[in-house]
């Protein structure tokens, strides 16, 4: 085994004890979502990070292609395993998720990475806000703590940019919208299994459809640090710029289209039948 | 144009038919895909018997001094849309296969948990739908 970053878990942390939410009450059902791809060597401690804080939520890893032992470990921890036949990308794994979730009728579905950069502890405060119904969906903002992991330069042009326009648009103040730290209830991940999701790079473009949908999105801090493997999906040259590009393109495109009414659930895994 | 011309750009058309036929009857192009290559060979033989003046009429059409340019012009555009007639297809089956392989993930955890030697009870948690 790599050396286990013991700082995941809420025991050892890095983040300071007073920021730290207070130990989990009963929270009753729910699930914890993490794509995976190739992330044996940090998925073990997030695992029990999330065990520890939220005993009583299940958890699926959607092993996205992995040629590691990452989905081992992962039903070692006794997590549900939903593994993709070929590589499908970050966004498709979260929609594999969201139709699982769906399909089991979870009241409440928190998303955080597997390479460790979101701290598990944080998971009952945003499941919280969902279940007592302040927000249909919660984005862990680690810019609302004052202190923390600062993101590289390039990448802080890009959260600043897409966080005005996110601003602008729902009204609200977004200052986190890359920020794949979230809950959300049933009827958000219900809505988001459809083909309105934009299933190749979900981001800002996800908090403008869903508040297009009419529902309540907030933002809660949450202390976040650089991956330990260091790698980004956003990592390199030409993908920032890509990224960029086809942020704004969706941003834009998501505000043309008609303001999606919010879908009826629907009771399969799947989204309804597709004539082109 | 030259009779010789003429008798080459139909022998290209006729070639064209011919194979796009056989890759039809091999199965390895699809009937739905067929005629619009069977329909791009329909005009290759019919702009063989265009009498100049028509091209001139082309030209004057999109403003050309120029009638080959013309016809290169219209070529262009009408690949152009095939091209991006082909896009939209590929982003369809992108979405259909994304689907399809996020039903297989779904499927095979629902195998597995059935299966598995817990009965469908285990950690994986939760009532069936």
């Amino acid at each position: 085994m790599p050396p286990v970053q013991t700082q995941t878990t809420p025991q050892g942390a890095t983040a300071p004890q007073d920021e730290r939410p207070a130990p989990p009450t009963e929270l009753g059902r729910g699930v914890v979502i993490m794509p995976a791809f190739n992330e044996e060597r940090t998925i073990g401690p997030v695992l029990d990070g999330v065990r520890a804080a939220c005993p009583s939520f299940d958890i699926v890893v959607i092993d996205d292609g992995s040629r590691d032992g990452t989905a081992e470990i992962v039903r070692a921890h006794g997590g549900v395993v939903l593994r993709h036949p070929f590589n499908m990308g970050y966004g498709a794994a979260l929609q594999t998720a969201y139709k699982y979730a769906a399909s089991k009728g979870y009241p409440v579905l928190v998303q955080l990475d597997a390479d460790g950069q979101h701290d598990p502890g944080f998971v009952p405060v945003l499941a919280r806000r969902v279940l007592e119904g302040h927000a249909d969906a919660v984005v862990g903002s680690r810019f609302l703590i004052g202190k923390g992991y600062i993101p590289p330069f390039a990448r802080r042009v890009g959260m600043v940019l897409f966080g005005y326009i996110a601003s602008v648009v729902t009204r609200r103040r977004v200052t986190d919208p890359t920020s794949g730290y979230q809950a959300m209830s049933r009827r958000v991940f219900e809505f988001l299994q459809s083909d309105l999701f934009p299933a190749d790079y979900p981001d800002a473009d996800v908090l403008i459809l869903l508040y297009r949908a009419g529902f309540r999105v907030e933002e809660q801090p949450v202390a976040m640090r650089l991956s330990p493997t260091g790698k980004s999906m956003h990592s390199g040259i030409l993908r920032p710029m890509f990224y960029v590009f086809k942020m704004l393109l969706s941003i834009l495109v998501t505000l043309l289209r008609e303001p999606p009414g919010v879908i009826a659930p629907t009771p399969g895994p799947a989204a309804g039948p597709r004539r082109g | 144009m030259p009779i010789e011309q003429r008798f080459l750009v139909v022998c290209v058309a006729l070639g064209l038919v011919i194979t796009i036929v056989e890759l039809v009857r091999k199965r390895r192009l699809r009937e739905e895909y067929s005629w619009l290559w069977l329909l791009a060979a329909a005009a290759i033989a019919v702009a063989a018997f265009v009498p100049f003046h028509g091209l001139l009429w082309l030209a004057s059409l999109v403003g050309s001094e120029n009638p080959p340019a013309a016809v290169f012009f219209f070529g262009f555009v009408a690949v152009t849309l095939l091209c991006l007639q082909f896009s939209v297809r590929l982003s369809r089956m992108t979405e259909q296969i994304k689907n399809l392989g996020q039903k297989v993930a779904l499927l095979e955890a629902e195998l597995e948990r059935a299966t598995s030697p817990g009965g469908g009870s285990a950690a994986s948690g939760g009532p069936a739908a």
